[in-house]
């Protein structure tokens, strides 16, 4: 990278040259918007209140049977009293999601920081990675449970096969924002390639890898639902055909509602981590 | 400090010093999708000890090229450049470049920015110094400040901070005020005269700018283009500390159309597009 550097025009970007191909959220929509008064936060509590309390008037008012739809107040219910036979599926979900998840988006990062350090081999790999990242790897699930069987390992890979891949390629945009005078600067003082790699080139892709692992995490909540409803008889995923089958669709909500509630709490999490990690790029 | 002023008074700007930097045969090619552009053709520079040299010249005549050869930034493809007995060929702890945009790190804060040399150098920062400095640049306080929230004039002061924190003894500055309005730039480079009248410092500095040149020069090297060369050097007798306005004195302007006449002179007009 050091030789490099000597056989280019030094005409080192002013502005940050950023690859357009990230797939994913932009650096500005990581946020939850623009900052919000009192009074707009009050009435977007508002519009809840109404939907909520208009839906469960609603079906009642016309007296729409539980099995087609049932009211939020039955959900909430449900929620409660089925407690505690979904807690343990619940764990089952957030086990694989995590373990799938840290497989993936640690192998995605690595793969990310290396690969953008040789354009030859970026090059020959970032189709392949387009590839993974545009195919459902839903539809891997049954092939990989006829090799590994009912259990988690084939939820794990099929998370790492969605998640991975979406880091990667939104790392490497990230990594391949070189701004060449950063760069000089860190060497003028005497910086090796480890430490411009830790000091520079790491947090000028943080932006970037934050939205990555954002989305990656939200695919593969997707992936870990969606893989537990191909087969097997645990986790969140298998209690929604599970209800499904047996129209208890108060307990069918409730679930859905936990795995809203996952996904927000995912984009919060890394909401905040881009507030103090990536605001220095407003 | 004020002692160091009264010497730099005496000695006068056409002293003759011992040699800080030879720059020798310099010569650079680089190589671009369409070809091979010559950027330095058989340079050769003398930077004294103690000077302020400032190296003048159009855009694309390959002063930036040197300014970074010089630093250890760029391999030479010949001729070679020393510090002292030593071969510059990757950067050197007594050198200590300024760029272009102060070039601060966005996402550290001016104390975290300024600590960087140290970091890299894995040594203790020296607080003492570096405070002593952002009091010297009127930065004092504003340590916890992102760059994003200071001017222009403010993160070149702080850039000019963390290159003085390392106390290096030949500064290398690569059109550092370009950028900055004329009012703040006028401001930037009284400061940067006092600074090298009270530290010492042997500053390279490279510009366009015929008038910012002389300004701050005892000698101005000025460079052609294409292939970048040396084409004259100008010494610049007129006594420090040098006054703003020195640069609307009659005489001031007949040494910028002088030099202006031996860059025109040297233009060659049909060199196609230049690159910066």
């Amino acid at each position: 990278m050091d030789k490099a550097l000597g056989d280019k025009i030094p005409e080192f970007n002013k502005k940050k040259s950023g690859g357009g191909d990230g797939v994913g959220l932009s650096g500005a929509s990581l946020g939850l918007g623009d900052h919000r008064t009192k009074f707009e936060i009050l009435i977007i509590i508002l519009v809840a209140v109404v939907i909520i309390g208009g839906s469960e008037f609603l079906l009642k008012w016309f007296g729409v049977p539980q099995y087609v739809l049932p009211t939020p107040s039955q959900i909430v219910t449900a929620l409660f009293t089925e407690w505690k036979f979904i807690w343990p599926h619940l764990l089952v979900t957030l086990y694989e999601l995590l373990v799938g998840f840290a497989i993936g988006a640690s192998i995605g990062f690595v793969l990310a920081a290396v690969i953008t350090q040789f354009p030859f081999v970026e090059k020959i790999v970032t189709p392949y990675i387009l590839l993974l990242v545009t195919t459902p790897m839903l539809a891997l699930v049954p092939l990989l449970i006829l090799k590994l069987g009912f259990g988690s390992e084939p939820r794990i890979i099929a998370v790492a096969l969605a998640s991975g891949p979406m880091v990667m390629i939104n790392s490497a945009t990230g990594f391949r924002r070189v701004d060449l005078a950063k760069i000089a600067l860190a060497r003028s003082f005497g910086a090796s390639t480890f430490q411009i790699f830790t000091k520079i080139r790491i947090p000028m892709a943080m932006p970037m890898i934050i939205v990555g692992l954002m989305v990656g995490s939200i695919f593969g909540l997707l992936t870990t639902v969606g893989a537990e409803m191909v087969g097997g008889a645990e986790g969140l995923g298998n209690r929604l055909t599970y209800y499904s089958a047996l129209i208890r669709m108060p307990q069918f909500f409730a679930v859905i509602l936990i795995l809203a509630i996952i996904g927000i709490s995912i984009y919060v999490l890394f909401y905040w981590i881009g507030k103090k990690w990536a605001s220095w790029e407003a | 400090m004020m002692d160091a002023t009264h010497m730099r008074k005496a000695a006068g700007a056409s002293d003759k010093r011992s040699t800080k930097m030879l720059v020798e045969r310099a010569t650079k090619y680089y190589q671009t999708r369409t070809g091979s552009v010559h950027a330095l053709d058989n340079v050769s520079l003398e930077v004294r000890d103690g000077e302020f040299l400032c190296i003048l010249g159009p855009s694309g005549c390959g002063k930036s090229t040197l300014l970074w050869s010089m630093g250890g930034l760029h391999d030479l493809t010949d001729g070679e450049i020393r510090l002292g007995p030593e071969k510059i060929t990757k950067p050197h702890p007594e050198i200590a470049m300024i760029f272009q945009d102060a070039n601060l790190l966005p996402w550290r804060n001016l104390a975290a920015n300024i600590a960087l040399p140290f970091e890299l150098k894995r040594k203790p920062v020296d607080q003492e110094r570096i405070d002593a400095l952002l009091k010297r640049v009127d930065l004092w306080g504003f340590e916890s400040k992102f760059p994003r929230e200071l001017s222009g004039g403010m993160q070149q002061r702080a850039s000019i901070v963390r290159s003085l924190s390392v106390n290096p003894s030949l500064l290398l500055m690569d059109e550092p005020f370009g950028a900055l309005d004329a009012f703040t730039r006028d401001e930037m480079n009284l400061l940067i005269q006092e600074i090298w009248m009270e530290t010492g410092k042997t500053i390279v500095f490279v510009t366009h700018s015929i008038s910012e040149a002389i300004f701050l020069a005892d000698r101005v090297a000025v460079m052609s283009a294409r292939p970048g060369r040396i084409a004259r050097i100008f010494d610049i007798d007129i006594p420090r500390p040098r006054p703003v306005d020195i640069q609307t004195r009659p005489d001031f302007i007949e040494r910028v159309l002088h030099i202006k006449a031996s860059i025109d002179h040297g233009r060659k007009p049909h060199v196609g597009l230049a690159i910066t």
